[in-house]
């Protein structure tokens, strides 16, 4: 079983504002060493053991339903266990 | 943050030492006769930053380049009303509602950013018009939309539609502003144009109504909101684009933002207490164009100049050149102009709400706008060279070749429906048809019920909102455009939607008092879209006239054109009206068993134009239905009237889809069923499907038909009792033709949207 890792984070010139949202929130902590928060998302995928061409696979589920690729930038990787080696790298 | 600069500034010096570089003006969009204009204004050659800034200005979207020469018809024909206190060239129209207070309202296009990211366009395009209404000193207390799509089954259009609604419903919502209507169409001619245009209104005590003038030398330039980023920056990147090939990251610069409703809340606020406390001198929303075009537009309002210290700007992203913080387009900002006196409070009051607010420069006597960066003077121009003084086109204007046969293309001579099978087939088959479908799927997205003072909403003809408790005083706004129409006959066309707007404000039982209007069209630079242009926008300036109600202002939307194919020419238009007591107010539906249904106007053989020739035949051909204003005017005159003695139980706006989709509405909306004799002699296809203009379906209560019908009489208002209301009947009975039960005609008209798209 292949077990794939997408990592969706929004571009760095866009405004996170959920990341905003926690770094405000951070003083309340006592935290005030803290520059900067951004928020993105993880999806973790399980091929079953017959899966080919599972980079490419990949790579069409997050760029077409996971991620909004005008706003957000994805990588994904392939952990161990698979027959293929990654991580990958970004698009 | 300090930052080093590595980078060589193209300051003033710079610019004066190396006249003869070569600068990116062609791809900024100018002209060579534009670019040499600015060398002339200034003397020089402009720095980045200048030229980054002129090339904004002087763009269509912010000059009205092509547009002003046309627009001046709205000065020029508006009718004077006491009733206006700010107009055309202010942030947002403003209208008195009484002694003590005022409403303000303006409609905008999202359409470009809502095609490439329709979430977030849309939602930036609804956080944009609430800060025009803040500008004015006003509270937001309710938005609307029109929207225009590809054709339903497009595959596009499932991209677009749902990411732009879900856009419109997450910044209101979270806003916390009821969406209290608008339209939604669709057309092949808008696939790859969608039209998103956004309305907001606001209400103020008239002493509170903010001017976007910086004046007063000494005073301090405050910029209040959210950190500046490079989002939205576009074409300036070229600017930048030997230091941008560095950056590590592949990023390429978005022409889109991300907006934060919460932030806009959070600007509500603190603007309306800034306002309250009498902080503020002047005031403008950071919109397209950013800081360049709030800082050369209050310079230019005010009687002095302006400086400022770029650097003071609290930044989002790092290694940002002047010309980035110039340009940038990040959401959920506002400049203040302050009396330094006053200063320190502004910014405690601001930092209180946890919004950042900073002293970013202040007012001069020198009529310079002047922008230092790390103490190097990267901007040194007259401002109203920029915001006012912009290239002024008198484009050339040709009616469209296509026009003489398309007019005589009539859709009165195609083939009709013969039987009163056929035709009932076609009541639900146009009842079941995209434009006309149930579009709850859309509206139930949004919140139209925060505040507690909506009293009309979607499916209503137009929203009510009250605005004073204690004396139940409100408005009503309606938000309408028909580009078959104006495809036909464009200055036809637009007062058609014009007297649309005005009448569905006229069946609430409201007073319609002003215009904003919103001109969705192709590219300029072809003759036959500026003669479109031409003709609507003299069209709406005459019937405003006619009318006796001014356009307050609105927003120009060129180049919605993919290659040589424009949309149709969409003149979307906002009335707006007022009511005296909103408990008075007229709704739709058939009131009760036993009253009367009546049809006020008269119907004429007009289906050129019509749903009918779109749904059954594809067809656009012919001449528009007329349009006469007086006649509208009577009847908004009569519909206030009884709205005041309570003798309408309801009233419905005959638009498109005709009778027929009307009394769809009216039975599915209130649950009872009508029972419906035509007037002997009437051809019943004509009659439930022709879209004439400047007709109403009355509910009349029992008792009260005479004097309803005198009062009709009295206008000479032609009016046509059609039958009754009935709990008993099920669904429509059409007497001597056919049935439709109430389940088959909800099977037809409700939940198409949903399926059309997939969900």
């Amino acid at each position: 079983m292949a077990r794939v890792v997408v990592d969706v984070m929004l571009k760095s010139e866009i405004l996170d504002p959920q990341g905003e949202a926690v770094l405000g929130a951070l003083p309340r902590l006592g935290v005030g060493d803290v520059a900067s928060v951004r928020i993105g998302k993880r999806v973790e995928i399980e091929f079953d053991e017959h899966a080919q061409n599972i980079e490419e696979q990949s790579r069409v589920i997050a760029d077409q339903l996971l991620a909004n690729p005008v706003i957000e930038n994805f990588t994904v990787s392939i952990e161990q266990g698979s027959t293929e080696t990654g991580p990958v790298g970004a698009p | 943050m300090t930052r080093d600069l590595n980078v060589a500034v193209d300051t003033v010096g710079v610019a004066d030492a190396t006249p003869d570089e070569k600068q990116p003006w062609a791809e900024l969009g100018l002209k060579d006769d534009e670019y040499q204009r600015i060398r002339e204004i200034l003397g020089r050659r402009p720095t980045q930053s200048e030229l980054a800034m002129y090339s904004i200005m002087w763009s269509e979207h912010c000059s009205y380049k092509s547009s002003r020469v046309h627009l001046r018809q709205f000065g020029q024909k508006n009718p004077k009303t006491p009733r206006l206190l700010a107009g055309i060239g202010e942030n947002a129209g403003v209208v008195a509602i009484d002694e003590n207070i005022a409403v303000t309202f303006k409609v905008e296009s999202h359409n470009h950013p809502s095609f490439v990211e329709p979430k977030q366009g849309a939602a930036t395009g609804v956080g944009g018009i609430i800060r025009d209404i803040i500008a004015m000193g006003a509270r937001p207390i309710a938005v609307m939309d029109s929207l225009r799509f590809g054709a339903i089954d497009h595959p596009d259009t499932a991209r677009v539609l749902p990411g732009v609604v879900d856009g419109i419903g997450h910044y209101g919502n979270c806003v916390g502003l009821p969406n209290i209507g608008g339209e939604t169409y669709f057309d092949p001619s808008y696939q790859g144009n969608p039209l998103v245009n956004a309305l907001a209104v606001g209400v103020l005590p008239r002493a509170r109504l903010q001017s976007m003038q910086a004046s007063g030398t000494g005073n301090v330039v405050i910029l209040l909101g959210a950190k500046t980023g490079l989002d939205g920056i576009g074409g300036v990147s070229v600017l930048g684009s030997a230091s941008f090939s560095e950056n590590a990251e592949d990023d390429a610069r978005p022409a889109v933002q991300v907006g934060d409703p919460f932030t806009e809340k959070l600007l509500i606020e603190v603007c309306l207490e800034l306002f309250d406390a009498g902080l503020v001198v002047g005031v403008q929303d950071l919109g397209g164009a950013g800081l360049t075009c709030a800082l050369s537009e209050t310079a230019a309002a005010g009687d002095g100049g302006m400086h400022v210290d770029l650097e003071l700007v609290p930044l989002r992203a790092e290694g940002m050149e002047p010309h980035d913080i110039l340009a940038s387009e990040s959401q959920e900002r506002m400049l203040l102009i302050v009396d330094p006196a006053k200063a320190e409070e502004v910014l405690a009051r601001s930092h209180r709400w946890g919004l950042l607010a900073t002293a970013i420069g202040t007012v001069t006597g020198s009529g310079r706008l002047v922008v230092d960066f790390h103490g190097q003077t990267v901007v040194d121009v007259p401002p109203k060279s920029l915001a006012d003084e912009g290239p002024v086109y008198h484009r050339p204007l040709a009616e469209p070749n296509d026009l003489g046969l398309i007019s005589v293309d009539r859709a009165e001579t195609l083939p009709r429906p013969a039987t009163d099978e056929e035709i009932r087939q076609t009541v639900l088959d146009m009842a079941a048809s995209p434009n006309l479908c149930d579009k709850s799927w859309i509206t139930e997205q949004y919140d139209s019920s925060v505040f507690g003072n909506t009293v009309l909403a979607t499916p209503h003809d137009a929203g009510v909102v009250r605005l004073d408790e204690r004396t139940g005083v409100g408005i009503a706004i309606s938000l309408d455009g028909n580009g078959r129409f104006a495809r036909l006959d464009p200055y036809v066309g637009a007062q058609l939607s014009l007297a649309e707007a005005y009448r569905n404000v006229a069946v609430t039982g409201a007073t319609p008092i002003a215009i904003s209007d919103c001109l969705n069209f192709g590219s300029p630079e072809d003759p036959h879209v500026m003669w479109q242009f031409e003709r609507a926008v003299t069209g709406i300036a005459d019937g405003a006239q006619k009318l006796g109600i001014p356009v307050t202002g609105g927003n120009v939307s060129f180049y919605n054109q993919t290659g040589r194919d424009a949309i149709h020419p969409t003149p979307v238009l906002g009335v707006l009206g007022v009511i005296d007591d909103v408990a008075r107010r007229i709704p739709l539906g058939l009131g009760k068993t036993g009253d009367t249904i009546a049809l006020i106007g008269t119907t004429l053989d007009e289906l050129s134009g019509s749903e009918w020739a779109n749904v059954v035949h594809g067809h656009l051909g012919g001449v528009p239905p007329k349009v006469d204003l007086d006649h509208e005017m009577k009847l908004a005159e009569l519909l206030a009237r009884l709205a005041g003695t309570e003798q309408l139980a309801a009233a419905h706006d005959l638009s498109e889809g005709g009778l027929a989709q009307a009394m769809v509405e009216a039975i599915c909306h209130s649950g009872l069923g009508a029972q419906i004799l035509l007037p002997e002699g009437a051809d019943p296809f004509t009659y439930l499907f022709s879209e004439s203009s400047g007709r109403v379906l009355v509910v009349i209560p029992r008792g009260q038909e005479l004097a309803v019908r005198t009062a009709c009489e009295q206008r000479g208002l032609p009016i046509t009792p059609l039958g009754v209301t009935d709990a008993n009947t099920d669904g429509l009975h059409l007497r001597d033709h056919f049935d439709i039960g109430r389940a088959e005609l909800e099977a037809a008209w409700k939940g198409r949207i949903g399926a059309r798209l997939g969900e």
